[in-house]
């Protein structure tokens, strides 16, 4: 009778069963800020007159957004949270042992199915990948949380997004994402959960789940979620539960469950997109981009920083160069996978084609640093906002879209499906 | 309690975080500095504009994005007093109410709502005169449980009133 969401729900506010638009008080699992929003949250902390947080080994805090710092008040603010984690003893990573915090809690096991997770990061949704109820807060929320171990909640309903079919040979979650982002809207699931299923589904790797249920937060929902099954479990195996953190537990929705809407999309005619500016959903096919010239690519973030982000990436830039009028900057999600990355020789590609290859940061998707547009400039990038300033002047532009258009269009100067610019499928290619 | 009043400061659907206060500015959260770059991207004659008591009115979607807390904290610190829409995005509706600064979902309001027009707003009875107009609409009623918070005049008020009971 219940789907994952509330099942999660139930289980953390003693309840037998919840349903959408209950309000729960909700025990927490796990709570995350960022050097953004956690120095505002340990301000508010303070005001509680509490003196040590409910659970250190539940508490994380991740310099992540202008780390390294870029300038006196961001270093202010990584070391707000700096000596807060010491004081505290909670869960830190300073940089150079860290990441994007998206890329990261999966990374370390922090993070696992059953889960409820909160995080000052409105991308914190991206957890429900592992089968997690994760969702954004505000610092406000996350302080009290700090202090008590719960946190209030509506009950959302549960949307369900059915994808059908096998995917074509270019397209990715980020597709998916976008393609659904495109047609139920940027509020398309406002105060819901949208869960994730169908053949593509059961086919698809956990960077492009991680990547899909990070943008779940474009269509306005409070969560995306994943059933557990055998591709999460390898992963669970080889990135085991940190000391200290909850049990996890996996819970699936029953087949009579009630969902406020189910979405089916024939996943086989997708072919890669891209958001035009200045929506997540302005959505149409690369293949229909018509010629828009482009100043700058990114290539990275808690959407798309993983490593087989970076290996579709390398596969279509590989022998050849970065078009001479362009910028690429690729910036691995963390620390591991910029290990990885060297250790494959993804970054020996992407020098050899002429790309900037940075540290993890969150920098540029956010027009916080490393790579800030002009007025007039375009950027295609594969981060998760394209609103008016989103990476610098508010007369410059921002295109969505995968890796692997990122790439392709990286070379050609012009927004650029994969397919048609190389007519190479990514199977007759095996790393 | 006072009725709020000012004069209203419309705006469409979607009107993101971004838009609101842009990241580059993020690397600070002191209330006053946030509001000098308060809806700069979209409406740099914003701050000029706007005075104490004011309300900024919207359509849909208000606050998507992302969740930064700087965004209602920018608004409040402008002098803002309520923000009025047909709905809010999610994280930005917690993040407004813990902080204390009211919102209400009230589309017959701002459909019937030009810039500048003077509304006056009762919070208790969920009322939204417009003066100018001579109109009056009924908002949405917050739920029960969220009435706690507003009451307590903000998360953090109620969450210390919540721990210092567990301890009686």
């Amino acid at each position: 009778m219940a789907t994952i969401t509330e099942k999660i729900l139930a289980a953390h506010s003693g309840r037998a069963f919840v349903s959408p638009g209950d309000f729960a008080n909700v025990s927490v699992d796990m709570v995350l800020a960022n050097d953004i929003t956690g120095p505002l949250a340990i301000r508010e902390f303070r005001k509680l007159g509490v003196t040590r947080v409910f659970n250190p080994a539940r508490v994380v805090m991740v310099p992540d957004h202008f780390i390294p710092n870029k300038d006196i008040p961001s270093a202010i603010q990584a070391q707000d949270i700096r000596e807060f984690a010491r004081e505290q003893g909670i869960v830190y990573f300073e940089a150079g042992r860290s990441g994007i915090e998206h890329v990261l809690l999966p990374e370390e096991g922090l993070v696992g199915p059953g889960h409820v997770v909160i995080g000052a990061d409105s991308h914190t949704c991206t957890y429900g990948a592992l089968g997690a109820f994760a969702t954004g807060m505000g610092s406000t929320d996350i302080a009290a949380a700090m202090a008590t171990g719960d946190i209030w909640m509506k009950v959302p309903p549960t949307i369900k997004l059915v994808f059908h079919g096998s995917l074509q040979p270019w397209t990715s979650g980020k597709d998916l994402i976008l393609h659904a982002i495109g047609d139920i809207g940027i509020d398309g699931a406002l105060y819901s959960a949208m869960e994730f299923h169908g053949e593509a589904i059961q086919f698809m790797d956990m960077d492009g789940r991680f990547t899909m249920a990070n943008m779940a937060i474009e269509a306005g929902a409070k969560a995306g979620v994943f059933e557990v099954d055998a591709t999460t479990e390898e992963y669970l195996a080889t990135h085991p539960q940190r000391a200290g953190t909850a049990p996890c537990r996996r819970y699936f929705t029953d087949s009579n469950a009630d969902y406020s809407r189910i979405i089916e999309y024939d996943a086989s005619t997708i072919e890669p997109v891209v958001a035009f500016p200045h929506l997540p959903s302005n959505v149409r096919p690369a293949s229909t981009a018509g010629d828009v010239v482009i100043d700058q690519v990114v290539i990275g973030s808690c959407t798309n920083g993983r490593l087989s982000d970076l290996r579709i990436a390398a596969q279509i830039l590989r022998g050849r160069s970065v078009h001479e009028s362009l910028r690429c900057i690729i910036i691995p999600g963390s620390q591991r996978v910029y290990r990885q990355a060297v250790d494959e020789g993804l970054v020996h590609v992407f020098l050899d084609a002429g790309a900037v290859v940075s540290t993890p940061t969150c920098g540029p998707c956010l027009g916080g640093y490393m790579g800030i547009l002009a007025p007039g400039e375009r950027c295609l990038s594969t981060t998760n906002r394209n609103f008016v300033g989103r990476m610098g002047s508010p007369q410059s532009e921002v295109y969505l879209s995968s890796p692997a258009v990122a790439a392709a269009t990286a070379i050609a100067g012009r927004i650029s499906p994969p397919g048609n610019t190389y007519g190479e499928s990514r199977e007759e290619i095996s790393w | 309690m006072v009725v709020l009043r000012g004069k209203a400061h419309l705006y469409g659907a979607d009107v993101d975080t971004d838009a609101i206060i842009p990241a580059r500015y993020l690397n600070v959260s002191e209330p006053a500095l946030l509001a000098e770059h308060c809806m700069e991207d979209i409406d740099p004659g914003f701050r000029e504009r706007v005075s104490e008591g004011d309300v900024i009115v919207a359509t849909t979607n208000f606050g998507c994005g992302s969740s930064r807390e700087h965004a209602p904290i920018a608004i409040k610190a402008c002098g803002v007093s309520c923000i009025i829409a047909h709905s809010f995005a999610r994280i930005f509706f917690r993040n407004a109410i813990n902080i204390g600064l009211p919102l209400l979902e009230c589309p017959e309001a701002v459909s019937g709502c030009t810039d500048g027009d003077i509304l006056e707003i009762d919070l208790i009875e969920g009322k939204v005169t417009n003066a100018t107009r001579a109109l009056s609409f009924t908002a949405k009623p917050y739920p029960q449980f969220m009435m706690g918070i507003v009451n307590a005049g903000g998360l953090i008020a109620y969450t210390k009133r919540r721990l210092e009971e567990i301890e009686a």
